[in-house]
């Protein structure tokens, strides 16, 4: 196997939980809600996906705890959020703050345990096709799921009644809720799928990228995850050339770091974090001419007038 | 269902009583969590938070966790009120540890006088300031979110920490440690009370109470600064500039972060290394928003989470629970002070669906 190919098929594994985070926030952020809590419901995620996998030695239990841990913080976070008006920015962090507790609890009881991780396909002949073989045809399934995710996404987005009604709601939530909409049921709905995507973005770590679970494994991967949304100006398509371009950033400190060019791993190892900045500055900066602008609601309170 | 209905007037009753009223929840909350791990609530209950109460050591390490997350708190109160969001309070401790310790490590074995832990304090403040400039800079020139960017200059600062004392700046009597030498007596932050641990720092968190008190009710600038937060369209008819209020409420966080890492520095922990901080900066967050943003809250508040702090420790040895489980207490208190606070602006009401009445209409109530 060809260095290049190694390090793409690298890159793929190490996007595809920032992917699958990142298209659920998306979705929950096209609503209106901003939920900053993705590296808690990520980080529980990967906790209760590494505890399914271990108790029933099934990937598939894993990855459906991974979900339910994400969709059980999420409920946590919309009943404040939109049931109890609280300041979004405030209750994201919250829920980041008692996750990475939470999980800390929760994987305290498996330090140095292992499990079996996600079998990657195999077709006879194609998988062995030279170089593209392993690429196209020798993934886990969580990968090919990620990229069928945001394709998903992208329909319902722009291509379905519903998916109308909830851009709507998330630019502008007075006229929405004016035409009749249930706003706070649409964004309940949202934010709910936001932390499925996170959660089983989280569970991707354990399942299927290193097979134990550490406490803090997700290493800032929920915040990466919000900063590509920005970085796709809130449109599927761009957020997977996003993800791709992170895990490559990822991958390449990694081989520098092995090659040794004399320069300190730790500046390396900060690389995906200053990228994320400087990405969020150009991006910032060219709002108007290449990206979109964030949905006018963004963030902002909803109260419904009876 | 319940719904939330605006009140007329915000509630003074519960604007007070909402911290409290948290806290009894997520006491109730946390009772439960323990006898779901297998211990007795109530002995346990005591453990965390009687026990570090009734012993002399534990109080003293009850004001010397509360100093950093005080100092931090205040700082972040101001942000948060002009509605400026800098979460990256942990990066700015980290980066003012960082700067003030460059002073003691450059000073180390040499005639430098009683100069040095002054300047240290300085350069601890000036570097966290700069450090928090940085995502300031990055919202008001490009419009950037500051929330993140403070963040990802969390990882970044713990990974320039982790260089110097790895490298250019590691004691090489160290023992291969990742540690800077033990700074010398110049460079230390002096004892409070003869025997004990509680130090300076305590008495300036005390000052930085004070004077954040005075700013925010007496000056212009602390009106400016509540006024932003809660009207900021009359703010701008009145001049007031909210560009300029991002960077200055990001400048004071930042400078009050950086102080409390170098006193943590130079103070209880005697030398730089890696894992300085169990999370003040995150935790400080907690500690704003439960002292209801208010300097003298803070004050409390500060004391409060560095109780659960001590408790932590003593539950870990005393009832072999896990130290996560004080991080899991303090996002679930969070998330009660912020569901509390929700009810001094608006009520609950519970009303009936309209499937409900209209069912009532046609068969009578049930």
């Amino acid at each position: 196997m060809g260095l290049l190919e190694a390090i793409i098929l690298a890159v793929l594994a190490a996007s595809t939980p920032l992917l699958l985070a990142a298209a659920g926030e998306l979705v929950t952020e096209r609503a209106g809600v901003l939920n900053l809590g993705v590296e808690g419901m990520m980080i529980m995620g990967a906790a209760c996906g590494f505890a399914g996998a271990y108790f029933t030695g099934s990937t598939i239990v894993g990855a459906v705890c991974g979900i339910l841990a994400g969709v059980g913080m999420s409920a946590v976070f919309a009943w404040l959020t939109l049931g109890l008006a609280v300041n979004q920015v405030a209750a994201g962090l919250a829920l980041t703050i008692l996750g990475v507790g939470m999980s800390g609890l929760i994987g305290a009881g498996f330090v140095g345990e292992r499990i079996t991780a996600v079998p990657q396909l195999w077709l006879p002949v194609l998988t062995d096709l030279p170089f593209v073989g392993r690429i196209l045809f020798g993934q886990n399934a969580l990968v090919y799921g990620s990229i069928a995710l945001v394709i998903g996404i992208w329909y319902f987005l722009y291509r379905t009644r519903a998916g109308l009604v909830l851009r709507a709601v998330g630019d502008n939530h007075a006229s929405a809720h004016a035409l009749g909409y249930p706003v706070l049921t649409i964004r309940t709905f949202a934010v709910l799928f936001g932390g499925a995507c996170a959660g089983l973005g989280g569970a991707y770590l354990p399942l299927a990228y290193t097979p134990f679970f550490i406490s803090g494994m997700t290493a800032g991967r929920g915040w990466i995850a919000l900063a590509l949304v920005v970085f796709a100006s809130w449109m599927p398509g761009r957020l997977v050339a996003g993800a791709y371009l992170f895990g490559a950033v990822t991958i390449l400190q990694l081989h520098a770091q092995g090659a040794g060019f004399g320069i300190p791993s730790q500046l390396m190892t900060a690389l995906p974090y200053l990228a994320t900045i400087l990405v969020l500055i150009v991006i910032s900066r060219t709002r108007g001419t290449i990206g979109s602008a964030a949905p006018a609601s963004l963030g902002l309170v909803f109260v419904p007038d009876r | 269902m319940l719904v939330l209905e605006k009140r007329a007037e915000r509630s003074a009753l519960i604007a007070v009583a909402s911290p409290l009223i948290a806290i009894v929840l997520t006491l109730v909350t946390i009772a439960i969590l323990f006898a779901l791990l297998g211990k007795d609530p109530l002995f346990a209950l005591k453990v965390y938070f009687l026990d570090p109460l009734n012993d002399p050591y534990s109080l003293q390490e009850i004001t010397v966790k509360a100093t950093p997350l005080v100092l931090i708190g205040v700082g972040l109160s101001f942000c948060y009120l002009a509605n400026a969001w800098n979460i990256g309070a942990e990066g700015q401790f980290l980066i003012g540890a960082v700067c003030g310790s460059w002073l003691a490590v450059v000073t180390h074995g040499t005639e430098a006088g009683p100069w040095v832990m002054p300047a240290m304090l300085l350069f601890g403040a000036a570097g966290g300031a700069l450090y928090a400039l940085i995502p300031a800079l990055c919202r008001v020139k490009f419009g950037a979110s500051e929330i993140l960017v403070s963040l990802m200059l969390v990882y970044v600062a713990e990974l320039i920490l982790d260089y110097l004392v790895r490298g250019p700046w590691r004691d090489p009597k160290g023992m291969n440690f990742p540690t800077t030498a033990e700074f010398d007596s110049v460079a230390t932050v002096p004892i409070l009370i003869e025997g004990s641990r509680v130090h300076l720092g305590a008495l300036i968190a005390l000052i930085v109470v004070a004077g954040a008190w005075l700013l925010l009710s007496r000056t212009i600038k602390g009106f400016e600064i509540r006024l932003v937060g809660v009207a900021s369209k009359a703010a701008r008819f009145s001049g007031f500039s909210s560009d300029r209020l991002i960077l200055f409420t990001f400048a004071v966080s930042g400078a009050l972060a950086g102080m409390a890492g170098i006193i943590e520095v130079a103070g209880p922990v005697g030398h730089l290394q890696p894992g300085i901080s169990p999370g003040y900066g995150f935790t400080a967050i907690i500690v704003a928003f439960l002292g209801r943003l208010h300097p003298v809250g803070i004050l409390i508040a500060g004391l409060f989470l560095a109780l659960t702090f001590i408790g932590g420790e003593m539950a870990q040895i005393t009832l072999k629970v896990p130290l996560d489980l004080t991080k899991v207490f303090q996002g679930i208190l969070l998330f009660y002070v912020l569901a509390c606070d929700s009810l001094i602006a608006y009520r609950l009401r519970l009303i009936r669906t309209q499937r409900k009445v209209a069912h009532e209409v046609a068969n009578g109530p049930a």
